[in-house]
């Protein structure tokens, strides 16, 4: 099992994000930025979450963007954002949101390896905080590429 | 026993609940098998299914079922899954 490639252009610390949607932008963004997805894909992150709300929010602090498999999606991507400034998704229990993981997978079979190796991260109530204060990609990588 | 987890898109987010589903499930020694669906295939997916797994933001899109609902707050809190799978199953 294991995550997309993690590089430096995936990865933006202490950004600035005003809303939810900015934030998810920024997400998709470095999706863009590594290579991994075009810019139709950050927008259907954006669908996902207008159309079932913030479910994405799916741990305290954690915001998981993705959206189904597509052309839009040039290979599998992992992307990484803290914020400085936390922000509400509008899940009733998770926010604020301090961190944002852009998840583009290309199609149902490398998304299982993906979301299973992410539970095995973030199943460690420390990852999140961990990520959240990083203040290099490679503090970043140490957390979602340690051994288990 | 058959239980479904839930989210918008039916990649990502309902893959971490199946999997850790299926993590607590053998801990506690539980024959089921646990799928993925998104909100358009739950009707397919949930019809034979005891028990459907989502977030409380997906609640009001699940229709009619005769499944238990169970709400999970923090998808990585084992603990939480633990508790509330067993008072469902229970």
């Amino acid at each position: 099992m294991s995550l997309p490639q993690l590089p430096n252009s995936a990865i933006e610390l202490g950004a600035t994000a005003g809303d939810w949607r900015s934030a998810v932008r920024l997400a998709g963004a470095a999706l863009v930025r590594s290579g991994a997805t075009e810019e139709a894909y950050t927008e259907r992150m954006i669908e996902v979450i207008d159309e079932f709300g913030a479910y994405i929010v799916i741990a305290p602090g954690l915001a998981l963007a993705h959206a189904r498999p597509g052309p839009d999606v040039t290979h599998e991507g992992l992307s990484v954002i803290t914020l400085a400034e936390p922000v509400a998704f509008g899940h009733p229990h998770n926010d604020p949101v301090s961190v944002v993981l852009g998840l583009a997978v290309a199609n149902p079979e490398t998304h299982v390896t993906s979301v299973a190796e992410l539970a095995n991260v973030f199943n460690d109530a420390s990852a999140i905080p961990a990520i959240a204060s990083a203040t290099t990609p490679e503090d970043v990588r140490s957390v979602l590429f340690a051994e288990h | 026993m058959k239980i479904v987890a839930i989210c918008g898109a039916g990649v990502g987010t309902s893959g971490i609940l199946k999997v850790n589903a299926e993590r607590v499930l053998k801990k506690l020694e539980i024959e089921a098998e646990v799928t993925a669906s998104d909100v358009a295939g739950l009707a397919v997916a949930s019809a034979d299914a005891q028990v459907i797994l989502t977030s409380p933001e997906l609640v009001d899109k699940i229709g009619k079922t005769f499944a238990d609902i169970v709400v999970i707050e923090n998808y990585f809190d084992l603990e939480e899954l633990t508790r509330k799978i067993e008072k469902a199953l229970g």
